[in-house]
């Protein structure tokens, strides 16, 4: 008994501990934003392989999603004769919940991983340190361009989701199953409220990003400076970003759609 | 000079020994690096334990020990990115731990540092990785920069490989790369991080001419950490001896071969026993070995 | 690596596409490109039943939304739902004796207030009222209506 509450409490002191490293760093990060509107180009190279490396997948992705959505909604609608709300329905998911969510999720797999890896081997290869010892804060130089192009970049990215989501649940229900397209549109213009349901979106999102981002550089900054350390980080900065994109997630459409 | 044999010897016989530490040429000036009583533990290991050591200006120190001595960890203490528990760290006169931030990067700025791996940034060609301190601390304009940098890897003998990127580098020719890089903003020392190990033949070779080379020809004072007893002690003009977080003996290389000290002379001569033993503290082995049967 | 040049048309697309995603959002997704941004005037209305009308519900007239829903709250005294309606300033010609009746979008869409002109010459200003109005169909009352009325052609 006693050494189970041991090991609880020592677990629960090192989450203190991470948690506290991770708000140091995020503090640094934060204070260095000027030298990414000094140097446009740090960001630039970031933007690219975070966002645009990332593009293809979202895109797929949300176009498919979009496709199943439209497909399932249809089959359950037309029971009840109410085809014409399948837009609404297609539309409200994705702006609301899966856009956000789901790129998000994409994201930690596809561009937070990446960070990490990299991060992870600019240290375990002491370039980090190289950079420390040239008088270059590898925090200014290296990790602040990705943190912002990662903050950028989610919110685009989930809403390049949803827009194709929309485009492709329309292409299934109205191309293919037949649904009035005026009523599509329509229906989904009416219900579609563009401060409560698109803008909380772009909230999620933002905020979905801001946690992947902290999490991915964190981890890699963090890790311990050998091969399997950086594999090992690398697969906490998915668990931990997935974990935290739901927790999140509840919580914002809690406090948002209550 | 007075020994103590092993690595028992207490701070006393460690602070007399670098007192008597002949000093090349230089010694009425002021050693670039003074190290004080330094203490310094990493979790529950004790790595240096009343550590002095004075690195002269000028010349080429050499410091030597055991794998696990803490040799790198020394040079990360020297260069301000890792904090002792006790005692203090001087170069050029200012106490590396007192500086804030900002004076602790000028100071870097005037320090250079080859890491065992080279530390290279990877997506930097080696042009613009050797171009990448002048491009972070200078304003200079693009044919002046492209000039230096030519400069200092003619230096190494790489200006030919300029547009080769660090993967299509050799261990050898990264070290060399890493060498022009750390020497781009004109520094008053280098550190060299191991320098020797890992290398064929040859690229050692190159790599010991140019370390003297570049320590005699730009007035540098280079320190150098490596357990290559032979290739350091061609170079050095004052090699300290590290073990168990204090300094064993100091002098020059060819007095420490012929140490009294049992000790250096194993560690100096590559002895496979001595005082440091062939076998990891076990009991003995017959009872290991009757006793798993029982 | 890419060249600068390249660099940054990638990544000039790449936030180009993401805005032109937002924007197909926002206006062809969402109520802000149907959204009505001109001014407006308020006329009030009390409904027996409301049904499951909602804020921001449409109000059209022959079809065409001539305004919003922009209030809904109740009248204490006369235990009825006081209906504030929204109408866009340039339809400033509704007659005062307009009749108002709350409709269903299809059999389960949402609830608007639909407006049947009258004949009088003096027209709807801010504060007016709607004098007669048409509550909510609820679906028991009128399938209980239908039962009874059955009920009573079988007794005959």
């Amino acid at each position: 008994m006693t050494g189970l509450l041991a090991r609880l409490g020592r677990s629960g002191i090192i989450f203190l501990r991470h948690l506290g490293r991770a708000t140091v760093l995020l503090l640094h990060i934060l204070a260095s934003m000027g030298e990414v509107l000094r140097r446009p180009r740090l960001l630039l190279e970031q933007l690219f392989s975070v966002g645009v490396l990332t593009v293809l997948i979202i895109a797929v992705s949300g176009l498919f999603v979009g496709m199943v959505l439209s497909l399932q909604g249809y089959y359950i609608l037309s029971q009840f004769a109410a085809e014409a709300t399948l837009g609404v329905m297609v539309a409200a998911s994705l702006v609301r919940e899966l856009g956000p969510v789901v790129t998000a999720l994409l994201f930690a797999g596809r561009a937070g991983s990446a960070l990490t890896a990299e991060i992870g081997l600019m240290k375990a290869t002491e370039q980090l340190s190289g950079l420390e010892m040239m008088a270059v804060d590898p925090v200014r130089r290296v990790l602040t361009p990705r943190f912002v192009a990662g903050f950028i970049s989610m919110p685009l990215l989930a809403a390049l989701f949803s827009a194709l989501g929309v485009l492709g649940g329309w292409f299934v229900g109205v191309g293919l199953l037949g649904v009035d397209d005026g009523a599509w549109w329509g229906q989904m213009q009416a219900r579609i409220d563009w401060n409560e349901d698109l803008f909380n979106g772009v909230i999620k999102s933002l905020v979905f990003g801001f946690a992947c981002v902290w999490i991915a550089i964190f981890q890699g900054y963090n890790c311990l400076p050998t091969s399997a350390g950086v594999s090992r980080a690398t697969t906490r900065t998915v668990v931990h970003s997935s974990l935290a994109v739901l927790a999140l997630d509840f919580a914002l459409t809690a406090l948002m759609f209550n | 000079m007075s020994l103590t044999a092993g690595t028992q010897g207490g701070e006393a016989s460690a602070a007399r020994s670098v007192e008597r530490a002949p000093l090349p040429d230089e010694s009425a000036r002021e050693p670039l690096v003074r190290i004080r009583n330094l203490y310094f533990s990493r979790g529950e290991r004790q790595i240096f334990s009343g550590l002095d050591i004075d690195i002269p200006r000028g010349g080429i120190t050499a410091i030597m020990g055991p794998s696990g001595t803490g040799k790198t960890t020394l040079l990360k203490l020297i260069g301000g990115q890792l904090r002792p528990d006790q005692g203090s760290v001087e170069v050029d006169g200012l106490n590396v731990h007192e500086l804030n931030r900002q004076e602790l990067y000028q100071l870097r700025m005037r320090m250079g540092m080859l890491f065992q791996s080279g530390a290279l940034l990877t997506d930097l060609s080696v042009f613009e990785n050797v171009a990448f301190p002048l491009r972070e601390h200078t304003a200079l304009p693009e044919p002046l920069l492209r000039k230096l940098v030519l400069l200092k890897l003619e230096a190494v003998g790489l200006r030919g490989a300029r547009d080769l990127m660090p993967s299509q580098l050799s261990g050898g020719m990264a070290r060399r790369v890493a060498l022009a890089r750390a020497i781009a903003l004109d520094p008053m020392m280098i550190m060299y991080d191991e320098p020797f190990t890992g290398q064929d033949p040859i690229s050692l070779g190159v790599l010991v001419k140019l370390i003297r080379q570049l320590n005699d020809a730009a007035g540098l004072t280079s320190i150098l950490v490596s357990h290559d007893v032979e290739e350091t002690n061609a170079i050095a003009d004052l090699v300290y001896v590290i073990s168990a977080g204090k300094v064993v003996e100091s002098g020059d290389p060819a007095r420490l071969t012929q140490s009294g000290s049992e000790w250096t002379r194993q560690f100096m001569q590559g002895l496979p026993d001595g005082p440091v033993p062939f076998h990891y503290p076990a009991p003995p082995l017959e009872k290991d070995i009757l006793g798993a049967e029982s | 690596m890419k060249s600068s040049r390249q660099l940054e048309m990638l990544v000039g697309v790449f936030m180009a596409i993401g805005m032109v995603a937002l924007f197909f959002l926002a206006m062809q997704v969402s109520n802000l490109g149907t959204l009505h941004t001109g001014d407006s005037y308020e006329v009030k209305a009390r409904f027996d039943n409301i049904g499951s009308l909602k804020v921001k519900a449409p109000v059209t007239m022959a079809g065409v939304e001539v305004g919003r829903i922009s209030k809904i709250g109740f009248d204490k005294e006369r235990f009825q739902a006081l209906v504030t309606l929204s109408i866009y300033a340039e339809y400033d010609a509704i007659p005062q004796d307009t009749y108002a009746k709350i409709l269903t979008a299809g059999l389960l869409g949402e609830q608007y207030i639909g407006l049947d002109p009258g004949g009088s010459d003096e027209v709807l200003k801010d504060g007016s009222e709607i004098e007669v109005t048409q509550s909510a169909l609820v679906l028991e009352e009128v399938i209980g209506q239908f039962i009874f009325s059955k009920a009573q052609e079988g007794e005959k």
